[in-house]
């Protein structure tokens, strides 16, 4: 196995590290590497990059980078049950099943993400308040453990270890491939309901109101918009479109992917200054009027993905991505003392994206109850951003909220001990299945999960 | 990649040989979404599974698979007999396997060479022989092999590569030549560098001319669909081998390439 060294970040471009890359594409070879691997060679799985922070950075091992692991394995087309490995990525699964009618149960914001990434992070989309998370749609996992040997995980055989990789966040083994259930469709469009709302008071009744009768809903909030306009939002609550409800002429079925553009470098400095971004909302608010219409998946689910590269526009420093969530009794309280406090500070985020969400996932490390979650784009800057987000957190902890793995690299031990009650369960499993130690990332190290 | 299922065009049978190399896996992705009919050829069976497997969820009408070893050459007839009788009739065959033997700074052994020509052009050579009496009458039909642009000139890099890759680009010209009134095509691909397992670990060349498999399958694909000659992979290639080829022999053997 050729570990090559490469520069790697996740997301957000900070932190950056030179790291071992191992690049996995079939059982054989990493098997082999786990097994003549001497305990103190640690290990961490990456796909395709998309957490934010260091979720896919190694703590002094290697990464393993699994999207080599990119075959489909079966398919049942009477129940909708998927096997595939780990590295393929829902871009893959859409371009194949989309076509003939099922998609996915429930996707993050860009498609450009692994199913072993997927599990790891328990990834939850605009549905979560109906369906919950992702883990919820796996039948079993193929997990590669620390002894060498691979462990197919389900609710049934090994339900700790399974409920344990499941937002595990790759602690327990190497997701090597999992069975999981898509869902029909009849069309590649959803019908869409925008609405404006003038503050937050108001956002959070629109999803009150509106969250029963809708498979998907979100809110973008205008974060910079303070006072009486706090939490200002065009609010996008959503059901699959059926044919009848579709233009008759063309492929229903069609995923309209936009004009591939791409950003081709990371300019000097961030091109999302506070003014370009207040430019921005203003226009994004003042520009969208109630209404309903019909939209495709791709630009409903993934608008970003039609930019590549789009985090490179925060400039060499990056950006954090602060994805908070408060329970259902505390959101009222929490959501506008966290908003004032990021308006305060002058950070300015460009992506604010509000959303409710639904009963608790299994997950032993799983993010979501019932409550809501808000997620803030933050340009980096070393002297001010890691102290606002313990202002943040401190918010946070007060409000008996919590912060997404998959989005975090500045949390620290004890404010993740605080966030995750499960963790010592979590931990349990861990040293039963690891009990040296070797899936370890940066993040598992600095917020206590390393061992 | 493609986000439509049943593109246009009817469903082929065809071999794809060497089919678990970076790029037949990206083309035999391409093939099964347009609902062609596969029969793999490759050393590791396990691997063919695990892609037949693969290419029979992402929509090709049918897909099976059976060993072949391009270094084993009294073997090839059997292996093609093999192939042949699954899919009948059979529409055409791809060849895609190689070796780039690690030539940096030094001349082959013996072995190297005698094993690069037997992979690179002996194998291919009679492989698509058989294929070409099999098809024989077949009007429409296509033949197809994976050459190299380092066939172009013999560099001080990597001619033993080379020179095998040379000998296959004029067979297949002279194949195409002798198949044309029979209304069989003969596509000979010339990709430049491609990111793959062949390449890692082996100096290379400026990140800007390497190619991702996927963009040359793409490339490959269309190419067969047009019923082109001579492929060159990005297109950017042709135009650099004809500088290339264009310097003269004095000047070109001080270079360093």
């Amino acid at each position: 196995m050729i570990a090559r060294q490469q520069r790697l970040s996740g997301w957000g471009g900070v932190p950056v590290e030179s790291c071992r890359v191992a690049r996995i594409a079939s059982r054989g070879p990493v098997v082999e590497m786990i097994t003549t691997a001497t305990p103190a060679d640690r290990l961490i799985g990456r796909g395709l990059g998309r957490a934010y922070g260091d979720s896919a950075l190694p703590a002094d091992g290697v990464v393993a980078d699994c999207t080599g692991l990119d075959r489909f394995i079966a398919f049942d087309s009477a129940s909708g049950l998927v096997t595939c490995e780990a590295g393929v990525s829902f871009a893959d699964i859409i371009a194949v099943f989309l076509p003939r009618g099922w998609f996915v149960p429930t996707t993050p914001g860009t498609k450009f993400v692994t199913v072993g990434g997927a599990i790891a992070a328990d990834v939850h989309g605009k549905n979560h308040h109906r369906v919950g998370s992702f883990g919820n749609f796996v039948e079993w996992i193929d997990l590669l453990i620390a002894d060498g040997s691979i462990v197919r995980c389900s609710r049934h055989a090994e339900p700790e270890l399974f409920f344990a990789t499941l937002g595990g966040m790759g602690l327990t083994g190497l997701v090597l491939a999992a069975a999981f259930r898509l869902v029909k469709v009849e069309t590649a469009s959803l019908r869409v309901r925008y609405r404006k709302t003038p503050d937050l008071a108001a956002t959070l009744a629109a999803f009150d109101a509106g969250d029963a009768g809708c498979q998907h809903s979100v809110a973008w909030i205008d974060s910079l918009a303070g006072g009486a306009a706090l939490g200002r939002s065009v609010v996008m609550q959503g059901n699959p479109a059926t044919l009848a409800e579709v233009p008759s002429r063309g492929d229903p079925l069609r995923l309209a992917v936009p004009w591939s553009k791409a950003i081709p470098f990371t300019p000097p400095l961030s091109l999302l200054s506070p003014l370009a971004v207040k430019a921005f909302n203003a226009a994004f608010y003042g520009l969208h009027a109630d209404n309903e219409k019909i939209v495709n998946i791709e630009s409903f689910f993934y608008p970003l993905d039609a930019v590549r590269h789009w985090n490179r526009l925060y400039g060499p420093r990056g950006f954090v991505q602060y994805q908070a969530f408060f329970p259902r009794a505390e959101s009222a309280a929490g959501l506008p003392r966290l908003l004032e406090a990021v308006v305060q500070s002058g950070a300015a985020s460009f992506l604010a994206v509000l959303k409710s969400c639904g009963a608790a996932d299994g997950g032993l490390l799983s993010y979501l109850e019932p409550g809501h979650t808000l997620a803030l784009d933050i340009p980096y800057h070393p002297r001010s951003v890691p102290d606002l987000c313990r202002r943040l957190d401190r918010i946070l902890l007060d409000h008996g909220g919590r912060l997404y793995l998959a989005k975090d690299s500045l949390m620290s031990a004890a404010t993740f001990r605080a966030m995750y009650p499960r963790m010592d369960e979590f931990l349990a499993v861990k040293r039963r299945v690891d009990p040296e130690g070797r899936f370890v990332s940066a993040q598992a190290r600095r917020v206590g999960l390393a061992s | 990649m493609s986000f439509h299922a049943t593109a246009g065009g009817e469903s082929r049978t065809v071999i794809l040989c060497g089919a678990t190399s970076a790029v037949a896996v990206a083309l035999g992705r391409r093939l099964a979404v347009r609902r062609w009919r596969l029969h793999l050829l490759g050393r590791d069976v396990g691997r063919l599974e695990a892609l037949a497997a693969d290419l029979r969820v992402r929509g090709a009408a049918a897909v099976s698979c059976s060993p072949f070893d391009a270094a084993d050459i009294a073997g090839i007839p059997a292996a093609f007999a093999t192939a042949a009788a699954m899919l009948t009739p059979l529409d055409g065959v791809i060849v895609c396997h190689g070796l780039q033997p690690d030539e940096d700074g030094r001349l082959p052994s013996p072995d190297e060479l005698r094993q690069s020509i037997d992979v690179n052009f002996t194998s291919v050579a009679i492989l698509l022989s058989l294929a070409a009496e099999r098809l024989a009458g077949r009007r429409g039909a296509f033949l197809a092999a994976v050459s190299s642009v380092a066939g172009e000139r013999g560099r001080q890099s990597n001619f033993c590569y080379g020179s095998a890759k040379a000998g296959l680009s004029a067979w297949l010209s002279g194949l195409r030549n002798r198949l044309q009134r029979g209304g069989i095509r003969v596509l000979t691909i010339k990709p430049g560098i491609i990111d793959s397992p062949m390449t890692a670990g082996l100096a290379v060349g400026p990140k800007a001319l390497i190619a991702a498999p996927d963009a040359v399958a793409a490339d490959i694909e269309r190419a067969l669909l047009r019923g082109r000659d001579v492929l060159y992979t990005p297109w950017f290639w042709r135009p650099i081998m004809a500088v290339i080829r264009a310097i003269p022999e004095p000047v070109f053997k001080r270079l360093r390439l």
